[in-house]
C-alpha cells in the first residue's frame, strides 16, 4: 500500500465518527429544511406537504418582511461593530500589557460568559428598566428617560453585544498575542504617526482575528430571538423570531424553512465576501 | 500607540467593568427581599430557600448536567479524533475543514428547526434526551476541533519521532508523549462543550419532550409568561460563582504547574 494512500485510510477513519454525526444531524436535517422550503402548508401533522412550490419564498421576500430583514441586518452588524470596538483594546491590552497575568485576565474576561445566557439577558432586563440602575444613574445627571431604556432598539443591541462579546475577544487575543510589536516601533521610526501606524501595521496583522471575531459574532446575532423579544418592544420581530414563530405551534414550516435557508444564504454570503482569509485564526 | 498605556488600562478597565456589572447586579438582587430584581428593598436569603424547595428546577438542573456532561464526552472524543486526523496533509482535508467549520456558520435558530422537522418527520427520534445530545454534540464538535487542532498543530513532531526511536511502539508513544502534550487543548475542548450545551436556549428549545426540559428552555418558558422568578436569579448567581470557583481553582492549578515545569513541558519550552 502506498504512502499517500495509508495516509488517507487512517486520517478518513480518524474523521469518520465526526461526519457520520454531522451528517446525520446537521447535513441532512438541512436538506431536510430546504426541501420543506418548496413545499405546500398543510395545517395538519404533515405540516409541509407536496405539491411543491415557491410559494413560501414568494412570501418570505414580500415587501412586509424588509423591515424584519432590515432590522435583523442593523442589529446584528452594529452588535458586531460594537464587539469589534470593546474587544479590541480589550484584546490588546491582555495580550500586551498582560505579562504573567494573561491567562487569569483572559478567564476574567470569559466569566460572566460562563453563567447562564438567560441570566444575563435577565440582568439587563433588570438594569434597564423604569426603576433599574442604569436609568437612576442617568436621571441623577439628568439623562434619565420615562420608562428607562427597555423595549429599545439600545437595549436589544447592548444585550448582544454583551452576550457575544467573548466571541470576539479570544480570536482578537490570539491575532494580537502573534503580532511581533516590533513593526510599530519600525514603523515609528520610519516616520509613521499613531493612526497611519495602526491602519497600515496593526490593522492588517491582525484582520485575521478580526473577521474570525466577526464572523462568530455576526452568525449567532443574525439568529438570536431571545435577546430581543426580552429586551426589545412589540415591534422588535427578527428573522429568528419570525422563523420560530413558524416553527412554534406548527404554524406554517415551509414559510418558517424558507426564512431559514434565507438566513443561511445571508450568513454565506457574508462567508464568501470575507474571503479565506479569516481561517488560520479560526 | 503604546506610549500611553494608562489609557488603553482604562479602556480595558471600562470593558471588564461593562462585562461585570451585569453579574454583579444579579448577585446582589439574589438575596433582595421582594420580587423586584430593579429595586432593593431590603435583605433575605429567601429566594434560596425557594430554590432548594422548587423539584422542577432541580430536575431539569439534573437533565442539563447530565445532558451537558454526555454531550461534552461525545464531542471531545470524536472531535479530538478529527483534529487528529487534519494534523497531516491528504487528498480530501479541504473538504473536511469546510464541513468542520459548517456547523460554525449555522445559526442556532436553523439548526433547531432543521432538526425538529427531521426528527419528528423523517427520523422518528422521540424529543428528548436524544434528540438534544443529538444537536449539542454536533454545534460543539467544531469548538473542539477548532482547540485541539490548533494545539496537534503547534506539536513538535520530533518528539514523537524520538519516542519511537527510543523503542516505543506507537500505542506507548502515544499515551506517554502525544496525549499529555495536547491534554490541556483536550480539556479546554471538553468545557467548552459542556458549557455551550449547559447554556444552551434557542436550539434545545424545539427538542425538549414532555418530561425532559433542561434548565434553560425551562426558565425561558417560565419568563415569558410571568417574569422572572428571583429563585432563578439565585440560581444563577450560584452557577457564576461555582464557574467562577472553578476557573480560579483551575487557573492557580495550572500556575502551579507552570512552577514545578513536567518534564515533558521542560522539552516543549525548549
Amino acid at each position: 500500500m502506498s504512502r499517500t494512500r495509508r495516509r488517507w485510510l487512517v486520517a478518513t477513519g480518524l474523521l469518520t465518527p465526526t461526519g457520520l454525526w454531522l451528517g446525520a444531524f446537521l447535513i441532512a436535517p438541512l436538506v431536510l429544511v430546504v426541501q420543506f422550503s418548496f413545499a405546500t402548508r398543510d395545517t395538519g401533522v404533515a405540516r409541509a406537504v407536496l405539491p411543491w412550490t415557491t410559494q413560501a419564498y414568494r412570501t418570505a421576500l414580500d415587501p412586509a418582511f424588509l423591515p424584519i430583514f432590515g432590522r435583523t441586518l442593523a442589529y446584528a452588524g452594529i452588535t458586531t461593530a460594537l464587539c469589534l470596538l470593546l474587544g479590541f483594546p480589550l484584546a490588546w491590552f491582555i495580550a500586551r500589557h498582560g505579562g504573567r497575568y494573561r491567562t487569569a485576565l483572559l478567564a476574567a474576561v470569559l466569566v460572566p460568559f460562563w453563567s447562564s445566557y438567560l441570566a444575563r439577558v435577565y440582568a439587563w432586563k433588570a438594569l434597564l428598566d423604569g426603576e433599574g440602575l442604569v436609568n437612576r444613574l442617568l436621571g441623577a445627571v439628568g439623562l434619565g428617560r420615562d420608562g428607562g431604556f427597555l423595549l429599545t432598539h439600545g437595549a436589544v443591541v447592548v444585550g448582544l453585544t454583551y452576550g457575544f462579546l467573548p466571541f470576539m475577544v479570544l480570536p482578537l487575543y490570539v491575532a494580537c498575542e502573534r503580532f511581533d510589536h516590533r513593526l510599530v516601533e519600525a514603523s515609528y521610526d520610519l516616520g509613521h504617526g499613531r493612526v497611519s501606524t495602526f491602519v497600515r501595521v496593526v490593522l492588517p496583522a491582525v484582520f485575521p482575528g478580526v473577521l474570525a471575531g466577526s464572523l462568530l459574532v455576526l452568525v449567532p446575532a443574525a439568529g438570536d430571538f431571545v435577546t430581543p423579544r426580552l429586551l426589545g418592544g412589540v415591534d422588535q420581530s427578527t428573522f429568528g423570531s419570525v422563523i420560530d414563530d413558524q416553527f412554534r405551534g406548527g404554524n406554517n414550516w415551509p414559510l418558517g424553512s424558507a426564512m431559514a435557508v434565507l438566513l443561511l444564504v445571508l450568513v454565506v454570503v457574508v462567508l464568501v465576501l470575507r474571503g479565506r482569509r479569516g481561517e488560520d485564526v479560526l | 500607540m503604546n506610549r500611553r498605556p494608562w489609557v488603553l488600562g482604562a479602556v480595558a478597565g471600562a470593558v471588564f467593568a461593562f462585562l461585570y456589572l451585569p453579574i454583579l447586579w444579579l448577585a446582589l438582587v439574589s438575596f433582595n427581599d421582594s420580587r423586584s430584581l430593579s429595586r432593593i428593598s431590603g435583605l433575605s436569603t429567601r429566594w434560596y430557600a425557594e430554590l432548594l424547595d422548587d423539584s422542577r428546577v432541580l430536575e431539569s438542573l439534573g437533565l442539563t448536567l447530565r445532558l451537558a456532561g454526555a454531550s461534552a464526552v461525545v464531542s471531545t472524543v470524536i472531535g479530538t479524533s478529527a483534529a487528529f486526523g487534519l494534523r497531516r496533509a491528504f487528498p480530501g482535508r479541504g473538504l473536511w475543514t469546510v464541513l468542520l467549520s459548517l456547523p460554525l456558520v449555522v445559526p442556532e435558530v436553523v439548526l433547531g428547526v432543521a432538526l425538529l422537522g427531521f426528527c419528528v418527520k423523517l427520523a422518528g427520534i422521540p424529543l428528548g434526551f436524544g434528540a438534544l445530545l443529538a444537536a449539542h454534540v454536533a454545534f460543539s464538535l467544531s469548538f473542539v476541533v477548532v482547540v485541539v487542532r490548533a494545539r496537534v498543530a503547534g506539536m513538535d513532531p520530533r518528539l514523537e519521532e524520538a519516542a519511537a526511536d527510543l523503542g516505543a511502539g506507537p500505542l506507548v508513544a502515544f499515551r506517554t508523549v502525544t496525549l499529555p502534550l495536547v491534554a490541556p487543548a483536550v480539556a479546554a475542548g471538553a468545557a467548552f462543550a459542556f458549557l455551550l450545551s449547559f447554556d444552551d436556549v434557542v436550539t434545545s428549545s424545539y427538542l425538549t419532550g414532555v418530561g425532559s426540559t433542561t434548565l434553560p428552555v425551562f426558565v425561558y418558558a417560565q419568563a415569558s409568561k410571568r417574569g422572572v422568578s428571583p429563585e432563578i436569579v439565585a440560581l444563577s448567581t450560584l452557577l457564576v460563582a461555582t464557574s467562577a470557583a472553578l476557573l480560579i481553582a483551575g487557573v492557580l492549578v495550572a500556575a502551579k504547574r507552570a512552577r514545578s515545569s513536567t518534564f515533558v513541558g521542560s522539552i516543549r519550552d525548549e
